[in-house]
């Protein structure tokens, strides 16, 4: 029974991952390459993961991980779109959010601790 | 040139993603905070400071390779301290280990 979930969990995951790659992305921006799309759509991929890990989490701590992880994700999203549009100021969106990222994982792990904002 | 730049910081990215995405089946598929948190915190960085060393590469040193440089050293020192500073509050919330977890050294000193 254990073997053939994980058999299942595999194969949904090996055949999002082989439509991805294989099915023709048509071209959303001006894109150099149609490569830096289908690395976008995995991307998406990573972020349902966390979004599932967010709604079903059974304690608070799963879901502020799953929010830190959200975070340094979306750094990497910025530099890939950065790359075939050619516009410098998505990089700064990425230094501000991992700004962002970073205190706010602070913050809910001062929460978790249970002591207040104010220490 | 441009094109052995590209073919490197592609390879880079390839590699990035694939860190990428082995953290995020770790995060949905390892039994506990603690093991959750220790994948996706070195697998991920891993990955996204590789995407960003992929990106210094192909853009050279302009505005956005010397960008990606910046954020990927921020990046590689905040996010340890921000998964240190989880792990110890969700150990404070009163989060179970996993039940064959073998040892519990935090609590063993007395905190």
């Amino acid at each position: 029974m254990k073997n053939l979930k994980w058999l299942i969990g595999f194969g949904i995951l090996a055949a999002s991952l082989l439509f991805i790659m294989l099915y023709p992305i048509p071209s959303l921006l001006n894109w150099q390459s149609g490569f830096l799309a289908h690395c976008f759509f995995v991307l998406m991929l990573c972020f349902a993961m966390c979004f599932f890990r967010v709604m079903a989490g059974p304690t608070p701590a799963d879901r502020a991980v799953a929010i830190d992880t959200l975070g340094i994700l979306i750094v990497g999203f910025c530099a890939i779109l950065s790359i075939p549009t050619g516009r410098d100021w998505y990089l700064d969106i990425a230094i501000a959010w991992a700004l962002q990222s970073f205190i706010g994982a602070l913050a809910l792990a001062k929460y978790l601790e249970g002591r207040g904002f104010d220490e | 040139m441009s094109n052995i730049q590209q073919l490197i910081g592609y390879i880079f990215i390839i590699l990035g993603l694939g860190f990428d995405i082995f953290g995020c089946i770790g995060l949905l598929r390892l039994p506990d905070v603690y093991n959750r948190l220790q994948a996706t915190t070195k697998c991920v960085t891993l990955g996204t400071c590789s995407i960003l060393f992929g990106t210094f590469i192909m853009k050279g040193l302009g505005t956005t390779g010397v960008k990606a440089i910046l954020v990927a050293v921020f990046l590689l020192l905040t996010s340890p301290v921000a998964a240190h500073a989880l792990a110890r509050g969700a150990h404070k919330s009163g989060v179970k280990l996993w039940p064959k977890s073998v040892v519990d050294k935090y609590e063993q000193d007395g905190n």
